[in-house]
């Protein structure tokens, strides 16, 4: 695998299947699709070999030689006057345990949600090369190491996203929409400035001894590379680190979506398509979480430290108060949203324990839910298609008209609610062992365990109106699953039983940079602390 | 003065003097071919084509020109930083050209295209000398030839009420402007007893003058050039003259109309009123008045109030003079910084907005040609009627908003990179709030053009390829420089030096 951009590729060729799609002629529907299709199910194979070659025992996080698939090449040169030092950004990309199992995730979601995309008959020409964009820009922030690649990626999402929601969305598509586009640029923004204050206040010792301001993700974490009077350096005593937490924090707050901040999501999923509530769910939402974990923690860890409670009080409220605001939807969209906030707030919590158990269950939380809640998005999408409603209380006795549709759905509601053996029991029991374990936060994790009980209640509640009871007559023309849903259902529910009943491959990915990122943190927290001389 | 300087001095204006050129040709030409009029653009590219290599030529010359006796200092200053600007006003003046061209607006007028012409020269004719001129008596007089000459082409038209609105208005506002700026230049030179820039920095270093009346003095001037700039609170003529002029002026006025307002205040900022430069580049002012606060307080006066005031416009020409104004805001945020770097990045943010702008402009005028209407709710469905013009303005206008892969957000970036480099965290804050504010009203546009059903189906129409091609030329530099911007910060970081300091 030495030299081969696989990484490159993967995030690349969306782009050429952009191209391709913007030069065949908008008839030619079918071309577009397949050409859509090809290019996601190649990046899905390359996604594959990047596992199969994939080095368990490297760390990465902090450490460039532990990093896997590295390409670091020179993008940006500028060179300064004596005033201010040369402007250097590299395309810097690699991967490590934590970006692996959120690229195999986008790269599952993504193809299966083109195959979801199938039933788009609306300009399919600009759907599939949005679509396209949007899949290289989500790749893109997983991949990046320096800053700088990472917000370009990061801000290449919201454009794409709006027009798919504005255009192919539902009735309310363009309030969706630009709430969706606010929200999110706000939170950007602000990660904007905080990016360009870490510019400033740290160098980066080059090949030939130079030193230069840098955006170097890796470069950034290290607390010897800061100056002494940079804005957000450690050593400078009146440093704006604290705040540019606070800045970069609601900036990913925003993504996940985590309370107060989660408005936009209820809206932007029930108005948009299927598959983009798909790729919101099952990707989009895990970037606040990775960026948190790849870019907060490391580079500020004595603040996360001195946080930590507090990111646990906010994945607590998320919990409880999704599972709580899920329970009184009529709208079956809108209640996978609500539950979809709810599952977040696992991730928080389990990120809040810095602890390896509770760290491990945040990132397979984030793989299960994005698996999971696909899965549940497309069983709206499937229903929706037929029924053209969306109202929980209008459907009943579904599961004698579609029992196939009906066993798919109750499999993935019971992952959802985290029934044993399915996926969602894994990562959510090691998000309460990880946090149970922190003295400081146990009460917290005691309350948050009430989310099962509630999330069982939605999830079941939901089920017994939807499919059990008397079929309404309106629908007994309804008929069961088609082949290209099979084909949708099939890989998730395999993913889903495999990684419940056998979580260890998963584990064993990302266990090594979990590891490392544990440590790492505790080590330079209190190197911090001590640099700072509080 | 004697010849041999004189003729040194010359060497220096050389492309002033070939505007000047092409002004008395374009006069000739005009009577000479009553009947074909064609060849009246030709010449005014040629001219400008000249003047231009001229330009890029001695880029990195500097010097003092015309000096009076044996003064060391004269009254044009010639340094890179001022062809910087040059450059900038012809390029976008050569563009201006091609927009006008294919204006229907002005193809309406085309008997009197050698006035247009003429006018447009003396247009730039001020800017260059107003971009270069380091003496107060100069510097008024190229900014009246600019604006008497901009006074006359906003209404140039006549063919709507509006046109002569607008020309009126900015009269109006222009000779109050100029005039308030005349009584302080007065007073400046019945304090110090000069009209040159750097010889009222001698004289003010010796720190015995009367600072309050110097201070209402240069407040005075300042009337002037927040008028050129349209900062807050003298942008009151801008919607009205910009919506109300002919297209290719309005995007004319927008950009380079503004460049050497800038250009012009970052000149007296350094020359006259500075004390020295730190060694990581930042300005020391003259007697420690605090500039920085005054020009900030502008600054995000008149990015809020542009951008609040977009939001509820419905004309695009207006919409995008709000924008302008919220522009002229950003920019003054790199001049707040008063330092090397925020001149930089008001070099950068200028080539950047050059190209978005203009872009615009055209695209709104191309669908004007067509529709004859600029009201976005003339615009529903407009994405889908001409997907080129949909995508084309799409990616102007969210490199107007500022968002990565374009070179709008490059642009901002480096204000935002000059600001928290000297520690102005909270301008900053503000800055970024306001691009978050001016999302809304860019992206309405698009919510017409791509979201909204049109009530009467808009039938196709195709755009001629002289029109894709001018498109083209904007919006691939707009996307590559996004992605790659080394040649234009490199150029910038090169442009920086002002003649003193």
């Amino acid at each position: 695998m030495e030299g081969f951009p696989i990484l490159s590729l993967i995030t690349f060729i969306p782009i050429i299947g952009m191209i391709i799609v913007l030069l065949l002629p908008g008839r030619s529907e079918k071309e577009i699709k397949y050409t859509a299709l090809i290019a996601t199910a190649l990046q899905l194979i390359l996604a594959i070999i990047l596992l199969a070659n994939f080095n368990y025992s490297a760390g990465g996080i902090f450490d460039k030689s532990s990093f896997q698939f590295v390409e670091n090449y020179k993008w940006i040169e500028v060179f300064g006057g004596s005033w201010v030092g040369t402007i250097k950004i590299n395309y810097f990309v690699g991967v490590d345990g934590i970006s692996t199992p959120l690229i195999l995730l986008s790269t599952i979601v993504t193809f299966i949600a083109t195959i979801s995309s199938w039933t788009i008959n609306k300009s399919i020409k600009g759907y599939f090369a949005l679509f396209l964009l949007l899949d290289t820009a989500m790749i893109g922030v997983f991949i990046s190491l320096n800053f700088f690649l990472f917000y370009i990626f990061w801000e290449l999402m919201l454009l794409p996203m709006y027009f798919l929601i504005g255009i192919w969305g539902g009735p309310r598509k363009e309030y969706a929409a630009i709430k969706f586009f606010i929200y999110t640029l706000t939170g950007s923004v602000f990660m904007l400035l905080v990016m360009i204050g870490l510019y400033f206040s740290a160098t980066q010792t080059l090949a030939d001894g130079s030193q230069v301001f840098t955006f170097n993700l890796l470069a950034l974490m290290d607390p010897s590379n800061y100056t002494a009077t940079g804005i957000l350096s450690p050593l400078n005593p009146h440093n704006l680190r604290f705040l540019a937490y606070i800045f970069l924090f609601i900036g990913f707050a925003i993504k996940i979506p985590m309370f107060p901040f989660h408005t936009w999501l209820p809206d932007a999923h029930v108005e948009a398509p299927t598959p983009i509530s798909v790729i919101l769910a099952g990707v989009l939402l895990k970037m606040g979480t990775y960026g948190i974990i790849r870019v907060s923690f490391p580079i500020f860890p004595e603040i996360t430290r001195e946080l930590a409670w507090y990111i646990a009080l906010f994945g607590v409220i998320n919990m409880i108060y999704g599972a709580l605001v899920a329970l009184a939807q009529k709208d079956f969209k809108k209640l996978i949203a609500y539950s979809s906030i709810s599952h977040m707030g696992y991730v928080l919590l389990g990120m809040a324990s810095l602890t390896v158990t509770g760290m491990n269950g945040a990132v397979f939380q984030m793989f299960n839910h994005g698996t999971i809640t696909a899965m549940l998005f497309l069983s709206v999408g499937v229903v929706y298609e037929r029924a053209h409603t969306r109202g929980i209380n209008d459907f009943g006795g579904l599961a004698s008209q579609m029992p196939i549709y009906t066993g798919f759905v109750t499999v993935a509601f019971f992952a959802a609610i985290g029934l044993p053996s399915l996926s969602g029991f894994i990562s959510e029991i090691l998000v309460f062992l990880g946090a149970f374990s922190v003295a400081s936060i146990r009460v917290l994790t005691i309350i948050s365990t009430l989310t099962v009980v509630l999330g069982a209640a939605y999830m079941l509640w939901t089920l017994q109106r939807i499919f059990f009871g008397k079929l309404n007559e309106k629908w007994s023309s309804l008929h069961d699953l088609t082949g290209r849903e099979y084909a949708m259902f099939i890989p998730l529910l395999i993913i889903v039983f495999y990684l419940g009943i056998y979580p260890n491959p998963m584990i064993h990915l990302m266990n090594t940079s979990v590891n490392s990122l544990i440590e790492f943190m505790s080590a330079n927290a209190q190197h911090i602390t001590a640099l700072a001389g509080f | 003065m004697n010849f041999s300087s004189l003729y040194s001095s010359i060497s220096f204006i050389k492309p002033e003097i070939t505007i000047s050129i092409t002004l008395i040709l374009l006069v000739v030409f005009d009577l000479i071919f009553q009947k074909k009029k064609t060849i009246i653009p030709i010449i005014a590219l040629l001219g400008l084509f000249i003047s231009g290599i001229f330009v890029i030529n001695e880029l990195y010359r500097s010097g003092f020109a015309f000096s009076l006796g044996n003064k060391r200092f004269g009254m044009v200053t010639i340094d890179s930083f001022g062809s910087y600007f040059k450059l900038l006003v012809i390029v976008t003046s050569i563009l201006i050209v091609f927009f006008s061209y294919s204006s229907s607006e002005i193809q309406k007028v085309k008997d009197r295209l050698g006035e247009y012409y003429v006018l447009l020269f003396g247009m730039i004719l001020g800017m260059l000398f107003l971009i270069s001129s380091s003496d107060l008596i100069l510097i008024y007089l190229s900014m009246e030839l600019l604006s008497l000459s901009s006074y006359v082409l906003a209404g140039f038209t006549k063919l709507r009420d509006r046109n002569s609105e607008a020309s009126l208005k900015y009269l109006i506002f222009g000779a109050v402007s100029s005039g308030t700026m005349l009584f302080g230049i007065s007073l400046i030179y019945g304090l110090l007893g000069s009209t040159n820039l750097y010889d009222i920095n001698i004289a003010l270093r010796a720190l015995n003058v009367d600072w309050f009346t110097f201070y209402f003095a240069v407040l005075l001037m300042f009337v002037g050039i927040g008028y050129k700039i349209s900062a807050v609170p003298f942008h009151f003529w801008t919607p009205d003259v910009y919506e109300g002029a002919p297209i290719s002026i309005t995007a004319f006025l927008s950009v380079a109309s503004k460049a050497a307002g800038f250009a012009f205040l970052i000149r007296i900022l350094k020359t006259a009123l500075v004390s020295g430069v730190e060694p990581d580049g930042t300005w020391q002012m003259i007697h420690s008045f605090d500039w920085k606060t005054l020009i900030a307080i502008l600054s995000v006066l008149t990015m809020t109030l542009g951008n609040f005031t977009a939001l509820w416009q419905n004309n695009l020409k207006r919409m995008l003079a709000y924008s302008s104004v919220a522009h002229a805001g950003y920019l003054l945020l790199g001049v707040a910084v008063l330092s090397d770097i925020g001149v930089e990045s008001v070099l950068i943010y200028f080539a950047f907005y050059m190209l978005m702008n203009i872009g615009s402009f055209y695209i709104v005028m191309l669908i004007a040609n067509k529709t004859g209407s600029e009201d976005i709710n003339d615009y529903n469905g407009m994405g889908y009627a001409t997907p080129f013009l949909g995508v084309s303005f799409a990616i102007f206008l969210v490199s107007l908003i500022g968002l990565p892969p374009t070179a709008g957000f490059i642009g901002k970036l480096y204000v935002f990179i000059a600001l928290i480099n000297s520690k102005m965290v909270i301008l900053a804050v503000i800055a970024v709030i306001n691009s978050v504010v001016s999302l809304y009203y860019y992206i309405r546009v698009l919510k017409h053009m791509f979201l909204t059903k049109s009530e009467k189906p808009l039938e196709k129409f195709k755009i001629s390829l002289p029109n894709k091609v001018f498109v083209l030329v904007l919006v691939i530099p707009v996307l590559v420089l996004g992605i790659y911007f080394t040649p234009v910060v490199d150029l910038a970081k090169s442009c920086i030096t002002i003649l003193g300091f």
